[in-house]
């Protein structure tokens, strides 16, 4: 594999498990795996990253890391005092077989888990799947932490995926407009978007409350955003404690949204108020208002297949052609649902799971585009073909402003069409000759 | 934050045992080791623990052996197609995260560092063995870039389920005839820390690549320069400085290197070291094999610069080049003369700490010193004791379970090429002019009395540090910069300089003097709280004006 559209599974679980309140993740491997996550999520966010580390040695890494695990979860409540801490597991204790469930039932029995406090953990082996897949079986872990019930509290359950914390704030406001009573886990907002005040705190007041997410079984229903990141964790719920789900797209852009809102407000058994309805007009309205710029503009987007799919779909609305979509992380279903959503385009186009952006550099060099869409890595492609290019996805490791602007829902929309306008009215603006250079646009 | 307290209401012991309270006793009294206070003892100087195992759960500023080999010493080598055989992830993050610049193209035509290449190791990998997939991703390797060379590294799980990537890359390199295939056990459980990583990516370099340049490098005073990676191009202004003074250097160990350059290192008359930890090793080995002498030099500070230029000239003992060596410090230091006159009354007297690397905490104490600043505090991540108590100390260093895990390997002079560049006479009347060979004095001794050593300090004791003894800068890494900055003191990066440099050489200085001075006189820490916060409460209603 040449330049990847994916990484390993450990940094989704790490991620994830930001999004419990009060919660270290920990590394159960070698401590190079906990650096190299702390310093990109470190560098996608601009936040201190706070994880733990089993710290393997060639000793551990023979005899099993029983013993670490144990000094670790005995100094991290010594020392840092979190509420909750998320192992995940890592290529190296996968492949010597280290059982999590037995370790921790273990430090139970050795009484070094303080009353009230919760240590689970899940399965992320980094050889298979991807950072999603490790989101997903990270977010699996806390539904596993569910009970069935017999009280139903009225909540619905919202799974985001993974996505920004802006992007998480900005589905509990359009939830709080529709008057839902909702529990999204995870949530990194309030953890990874935190202010500067000359006071530190390990654990920012934000993410979902461990004990919300152990009653996630009294809830009457699961939203899941996205069918990689979220639905696992959803089904379980389903399967394990009935509660019912609806899988989702994630709500990117005009016709995911839409979705999105219908669902909520049929769930939660209320209107849409005006407020939703004027912004989506907005949106609606800027898609019309610059449509002459996108129509027919051919763009290449990499990425991972939630977002992707949710993009293409928008991409399609406003007559882009999306016409090279990349994703590193494996899965059928993606290929035929890109498929499905640009069948009615009039160009050719080339889609691939468990691909990787050499890959796209060759496709976009054979067939040129207008418009590229991607994590930071895509601007070496950029630069090369000289191309437009928008920064979305992770990681972003050069630009600044995904986790405080949103771009779910239809204000989000709004910014990801200024975004796509932005750099190709630039880009004309550069390259327009003297006597056609003009000032309205 | 409230402003600094004067140094004298410190007492180090009490801010050591400040730093313990917290721990588990077997935690505190492990790391008590690692916490030194920096004091005269009658006979000898305090001693440091330093290279043992982290501590399973404390959050380290540590990596792994893999970061230490292919992120640091391998990956600035822009001509050698790096693969990494494992799952995803070790590859990608350490793909274009290390800011190794590098202008070799224009020598070999070939830039492999935007590359990220990897075997993507799956779960039948894992279980039947990935030899074959290797195989296949170098030769596709191979056909696609028709590189020189070809470095594997292996990650964690090779080495548990024994895939034997040395016969691979044998086989492979046979095979193709014209590109040297070669590769690393660099799995990241090994060692304690990225330190073993460098000693691996050293043993490997000087077996398979250097003294394998088919071509006689030319030039007057021919010097190695190890322990240079061109972070933020401090390895470009070094080279400006050698290439005006009239020094070849040959080879730097590693930033902005070559292939070639690496092979041609046995021909070079003197290695300078700059990095002791991570490449002391190289330095030992030439020697040993080819006769090449070592000195540690310094060029991070324009005094360290002069002082480490004129080192060179000495040794080299031509009138000619040590005349000239003055021209270039004469030359060059007006403009730091300058730029320290503007920034030194606002930095002088601020104060520092420093966590950082097996050797920065230490270098860059001299620009602190040339800016007025103390440094209150100061550790490595991965250090060993010589770097900081001084090489003195080696022989006296017992070899733990994990050090033993890695290669040592033997070298003795080569039979056609070894040629002692100097006599023991001449050695010997250098010494006497103060040209030290072999020598490393390390951290501890420029160290103010009472300041606080600490050994691979981490999240939890960094905090305190900062809340006790409230510095005007904190410098460590990435994953420190945010919580630092959190508490409003101003954070600098000096693995990766926050995007900046060079702060090597002479413009290296100025641009540092300029950077700190941002830093420590920033209005933007006065804004952390806002009016209302300042004055809570209204004594009186106000009339609208």
């Amino acid at each position: 594999m040449i330049n990847p559209a994916k990484t390993c599974q450990p940094i989704g679980a790490m991620y994830a498990a930001l999004g419990i309140k009060g919660c270290l993740p920990h590394s159960h491997g070698a401590q190079g795996c906990c650096a190299y996550h702390r310093s990109t999520l470190t560098r996608h966010y601009k936040e201190p990253i706070s994880a733990s580390s089993s710290s393997f040695t060639e000793g551990a890494s023979v005899f099993g890391g029983q013993a670490n695990l144990l000094q670790a979860i005995n100094n991290i409540f010594s020392v840092y005092e979190p509420d909750v801490i998320a192992v995940h597991t890592t290529c190296l204790s996968e492949t010597i077989g280290d059982d999590l469930p037995q370790i921790f039932n273990k430090a139970i029995k050795d009484q070094i888990v303080p009353e009230g406090k919760t240590v689970f953990g899940a399965s992320t082996p980094s050889y298979i799947g991807s950072h999603v897949t490790g989101f997903s079986n990270m977010v699996k872990a806390m539904a596993a932490l569910a009970q069935p019930s017999d009280n139903k509290n009225g909540t619905i359950n919202i799974i985001p995926g993974w996505v920004e914390p802006s992007d998480m704030e900005e589905l509990k406001r359009l939830a709080a407009l529709i008057g839902a009573k909702i529990m999204m886990f995870p949530d990194t907002s309030g953890v990874l978007d935190a202010p500067l005040t000359g006071t530190y705190s390990m654990f920012p007041g934000g993410g979902t409350p461990i004990d919300k997410i152990k009653d996630a079984g009294s809830a009457s229903g699961t939203l899941a955003l996205g069918e990689w990141c979220s639905a696992d964790a959803a089904r379980l719920l389903d399967t394990k404690c009935k509660v019912p789900c609806s899988i989702l797209d994630m709500p990117f852009g005009l016709q995911a949204t839409d979705r999105f809102i219908d669902a909520l407000r049929t769930i939660a058994g209320s209107s849409v108020p005006d407020e939703i309805s004027i912004e989506r007009g907005k949106l609606v309205d800027m898609m019309s208002d610059m449509h002459q710029y996108f129509y027919g503009k051919k763009v290449a987007i990499a990425g991972d297949p939630d977002q992707l799919i949710a993009m293409t779909e928008f991409l399609v609305s406003i007559d882009m052609c999306p016409v090279h979509i990349v994703t590193g992380t494996p899965g059928k279903k993606f290929e035929k649902r890109i498929r499905e959503l640009t069948g009615e385009m009039d160009c050719e186009v080339n889609v691939k799971a468990k691909g990787d952006l050499f890959l796209l550099h060759q496709w976009i060099k054979n067939e040129p585009v207008d418009l590229l869409i991607g994590n930071t890595y895509c601007k070496y492609i950029a630069r090369d073909e000289d191309l437009p290019f928008v920064r979305w996805g992770f990681p972003i490791l050069d630009r600044q402003g995904h986790q405080h602007f949103p771009t779910v829902g239809y204000t989000g929309g709004l910014r990801l069409l200024e975004k796509i306008l932005s750099v190709l009215l630039d880009r004309k603006d550069r390259d327009d000759p003297e006597e056609v250079f003009e000032l309205v646009l | 934050m409230t402003k600094a307290q004067k140094l004298v209401q410190w007492d180090p012991h009490n801010i050591k045992a400040k730093m313990l309270e917290k721990y588990p006793p077997k935690v505190a009294r492990k790391r008590a080791k690692q916490i030194m206070i920096n004091e005269a003892q009658e006979n000898s100087t305090p001693e440091i623990v330093a290279n043992v195992r982290t501590i399973p759960g404390i959050i380290t500023m540590r990596g792994c052996t893999y970061a230490g080999c292919k992120g640091v010493i391998m990956g600035p080598a822009c001509d050698i197609v790096n693969l990494v055989h494992g799952p995803i992830g070790c590859s990608f993050y350490a793909w274009l995260t290390r800011r190794n610049q590098t202008d070799g193209i224009n020598d070999t035509h070939s830039n492999f560092l935007p590359y990220c290449m990897s075997t993507d190791m799956q779960d039948t990998d894992i279980i039947f063995g990935g030899e074959k997939k290797l195989e296949t991703a170098i030769q596709e390797a191979y056909d696609l870039f028709k590189p020189k060379a070809i470095a594997i590294f292996a990650t964690c799980p090779v080495g548990l389920i024994g895939d034997d990537i040395h016969a691979v890359a044998k086989k492979m390199c046979a095979k193709f005839g014209d590109c040297n295939v070669f590769a690393f056990s660099c799995e990241g459980y090994k060692g304690v820390s990225q330190s073993s990583g460098h000693h691996i990516a050293n043993n490997q370099v000087f077996t398979h690549i250097v003294g394998n340049s088919p071509t006689e490098k030319k030039g007057k005073y021919k010097i190695n320069l190890l322990g240079e990676y061109n972070i933020g191009g401090d390895g470009f202004e070094i080279d400006r400085i050698f290439v005006k003074c009239g020094i070849s250097n040959i080879s730097t160990f590693s930033g902005n290197s070559t292939y070639d350059k690496f092979a041609s290192a046995n021909q070079a008359d003197l290695s300078c070291v700059m990095c002791h930890r991570s490449i002391n090793y190289v330095a030992d080995m030439l020697e040993t094999k080819y006769g090449i002498p070592w000195i540690k030099v310094n060029f991070i500070g324009a005094e360290a610069t002069a002082k480490s230029l004129r080192k060179i000239a000495k040794y080299f003992a031509e009138k000619e080049l040590i005349d000239r060596v003055e021209e270039v410090i004469a030359e060059e230091m007006p403009a730091v003369k300058a730029a320290i006159k503007d920034v030194l009354p606002r930095t002088k007297d601020k104060t520092a700490m420093l966590f950082v690397g097996g050797s920065r905490a230490h270098h860059y104490q001299e620009l602190f010193r040339e800016l007025g600043m103390k440094t209150l505090s100061a550790g490595y991540e991965f250090a060993h004791r010589d770097d900081y108590e001084g090489r003195h100390v080696l022989p006296g260093l017992k070899v733990d379970a994990d050090s033993r895990n890695i290669e040592e390997i033997k070298v003795s002079a080569d039979p056609e090429l070894y040629n002692p560049r100097k006599t023991a006479e001449e050695v010997a009347a250098l010494e006497k002019q103060g040209v030290d060979f072999k020598e490393y004095g390390g951290l501890n001794p420029i160290m103010d009395e009472g300041t606080l050593v600490v050994d691979d300090l981490n999240q939890f004791e960094a905090e305190k540090l900062v809340e006790l003894m409230k510095p005007d800068l904190f410098c460590a890494g990435i994953k420190e910069k945010y919580s630092i900055q959190k508490l409003g003191i101003p954070m600098k990066q000096l693995h990766s300089y926050d995007a900046g440099g060079p702060y090597a050489g002479f413009r290296g200085a100025v641009n540092f003097y300029q950077e700190i001075d941002r830093l420590v006189n920033s209005r933007i820490w006065s804004y952390m709280q806002a009016p209302w916060q300042k004055n809570p409460e209204l004594s009186a209603t106000y009339a609208w004006e």
